[in-house]
């Protein structure tokens, strides 16, 4: 059988009124890998399959890949660019079809060699972008990142005829913690042009699930409308990431961070959850550990429904995520460069984040009612948005807010 | 790369390991190295070992604090104490190495002994924060030259 577009699978699904859900899941081993994906396959639920690479991988020191891999050392993903060809091909034989897709997940501000590796397996889905891999991904340049996305983004689109390759947007994750959601959303639809300028016909848009549920709604909502206005003719999609901050130590708190996940993806109108599990505190989670995620979160999402969409263009998080991607856009026709020139002045600059190309003045909080503000804005184009909180943070003041929703899910209860 | 500057107290180096793109772990230990009057130079995550040298021999350091989280913590935390350690004038810098260096959230024995025998003066778990204040107390203060 031959695979299904990635793009086609999930909006299939969601026609169905069917949450797609899918695994952060990779191992260095390929008869575990196999294993990852043949029971990610069969899990009770509606799934798309994912390799997760390593961290050598990601940063391309696959020199130290090949090392671990020849001395049968465990790594935190699937060295896709060091197992031989035949071996990935028997990973993902007879597997990889029409009724499961399967992603790359990779981290890599310079994704040439894992898009080339991709589609010598008959792959053509994965994720990332030009700033949500970089900034939060290490120190590679952003003019790197830039000019490595535009060339990775035309090699996959300019593969085979027919077939539809995909990219998802990292943008709603950035750090994973503490970034206010209208840079979340802006960062997302970025990307997603981004990718659609340089040839993708079928893209998704991220957003991770924050510390506010109301605000989470306003997020997706604002995400989907702005998609709706920006990227007519192309398919796109919704795709929500559980919690990706400091996750709670407890597995009934773990869990039920991720039903609350899957309530809030279906509830919201994203198509496809990308699960987290309850060892997720802990160590890298095992086959065992991502089915039981997949099948908790397929069942929580199974009891919830659409809401009515409200007035998203009255939301804060519409307002702002707006102003900033039209902001960028009338920088530069190319979104590359206008990319680059709106972090070099400071209209989009990422809290906390240290990296050389991040302006580093934006600050951000938890508000007292939980949601996630602007403790300064910096030189983003956001005036009057600052609700100042005006005091140093202290390392202790940086733990709490990293651990509020975890503090909140340990305790048996929500933020 | 983040840097304060205080007085007469050594400078602390903080630094991730070459594969890991974690931060929040190194923000952190920068304010609480701070909040503790020590003067801090932050080389950020992905910091590959030539770099990690460079800067050592730049700042004379009375302290290296290597942090890593994403699972390779062990195998990249070796290589680069061989490299640290292989300079003489690095020889008797205290260098600690902490956080979750392995894959299976395991405290390995084996692999605790094998970094500390490479040279790491000390190897925190993931949680070890008073020990590590302690260590941190015990650091000699330093004349500014
Ligand atoms: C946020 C996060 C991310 C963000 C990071 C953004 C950024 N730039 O920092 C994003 C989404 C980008 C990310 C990416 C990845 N992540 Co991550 N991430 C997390 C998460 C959810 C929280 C980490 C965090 O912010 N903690 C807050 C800080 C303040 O605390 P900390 O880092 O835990 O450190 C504490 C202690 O360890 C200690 N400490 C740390 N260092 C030192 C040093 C010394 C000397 C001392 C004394 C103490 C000490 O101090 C801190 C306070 O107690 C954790 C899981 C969790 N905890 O819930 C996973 C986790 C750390 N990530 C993990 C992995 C594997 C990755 C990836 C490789 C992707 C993958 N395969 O899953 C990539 C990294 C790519 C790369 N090149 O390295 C794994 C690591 C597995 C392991 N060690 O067993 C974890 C545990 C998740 C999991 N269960 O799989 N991640």
């Amino acid at each position: 059988m031959t695979p299904v577009p990635f793009g086609d699978f999930v909006a299939r699904a969601q026609t169905r009124g069917t949450l797609v859900v899918q695994p952060r899941m990779g191992f260095s081993d390929p008869a575990r890998m196999r294993e990852g994906l043949l029971r990610t396959r069969a899990a009770d639920a509606v799934t798309a399959g994912t390799l997760t690479l390593d961290s050598y991988t990601r940063v391309g020191d696959l020199a130290a890949a090949r090392r671990a891999v020849a001395e049968g050392v465990a790594l935190n993903g699937y060295p896709i660019c060091t197992h031989p060809l035949r071996t990935s091909r028997a990973v993902l034989e007879g597997l990889h079809d029409s009724a499961f897709p399967v992603q790359v997940r990779h981290g890599s501000a310079q994704p040439e060699h894992i898009f080339s590796a991709l589609l010598a397996l008959g792959l053509d889905a994965s994720e990332g972008g030009p700033v949500s891999y970089c900034l939060p991904y290490g120190r590679t340049r952003l003019r790197d990142a830039v000019s490595s996305w535009r060339a990775g983004c035309e090699l996959l689109a300019s593969h085979g005829d027919g077939a539809a390759p995909h990219l998802e947007s990292f943008g709603g994750c950035l750090l994973g913690q503490l970034c206010p959601p209208a840079l979340l959303v802006a960062v997302s639809v970025l990307e997603g042009l981004f990718f659609v300028r340089h040839g993708l016909r079928s893209v998704s848009l991220s957003y991770a699930q924050q510390t506010h549920p109301r605000q989470d709604h306003e997020a997706v909502a604002a995400l989907r409308r702005l998609a709706g206005e920006l990227l007519p003719d192309v398919d796109w999609h919704v795709v929500l990431y559980a919690y990706m901050g400091v996750y709670p130590l407890s597995r009934g708190g773990a869990l039920t961070l991720l039903e609350a996940a899957a309530r809030l993806a279906v509830e919201s109108g994203a198509a496809r959850l990308i699960v987290k599990t309850a060892a997720e505190a802990h160590r890298i989670p095992t086959v065992s550990d991502n089915v039981e995620a997949l099948e908790t979160a397929a069942r929580a999402a199974a009891t919830a429904t659409r809401r009515p969409e409200r007035d998203a263009g009255g939301s804060e998080v519409y307002a702002e995520a707006r102003t900033l991607v039209h902001t960028v856009l009338g920088l530069d026709d190319d979104i590359g460069r206008a990319l680059l020139t709106a972090f070099r002045r400071g209209l989009l600059d990422v809290p906390y984040c240290l990296h050389p190309d991040n302006p580093g003045r934006a600050r951000s909080f938890i508000d007292r009612d939980g949601r996630l503000r602007w403790a300064d804005t910096g030189a983003l184009p956001l005036s009057g948005a600052a609700v100042s909180a005006a005091r140093k943070v202290t390392s202790a003041d940086l733990l709490a807010a990293l651990s509020h929703v975890q503090r909140a899910y340990d305790s048996g209860g929500t933020p | 790369m983040n840097s304060t500057h205080g007085t007469h107290s050594p400078t602390v180096l903080i630094t991730g390991t070459s594969s890991d793109a974690h931060t929040w772990n190194l923000v952190y230990l920068q304010l609480l190295l701070e909040e503790w009057g020590r003067r801090v130079v932050n080389l950020g995550p992905c910091a590959p070992d030539e770099l990690v040298l460079a800067s050592a021999l730049e700042h004379d350091p009375g302290l290296i604090v290597v942090s890593s989280v994403n699972g390779h913590g062990f195998h990249d935390g070796l290589r680069l104490i061989r490299v640290l350690r292989s300079h003489p004038r690095l020889a008797a810098t205290t260098i600690v190495i902490g956080g979750k260096l392995g894959v299976d959230g395991l405290r390995n024995v084996g692999q605790v002994r094998r970094l500390t025998e490479a040279g790491y003066d000390r190897v925190f778990d993931d949680g070890d924060m008073a020990d590590f204040r302690a260590l941190v107390s015990r650091l000699p203060a330093r004349a500014v030259s």
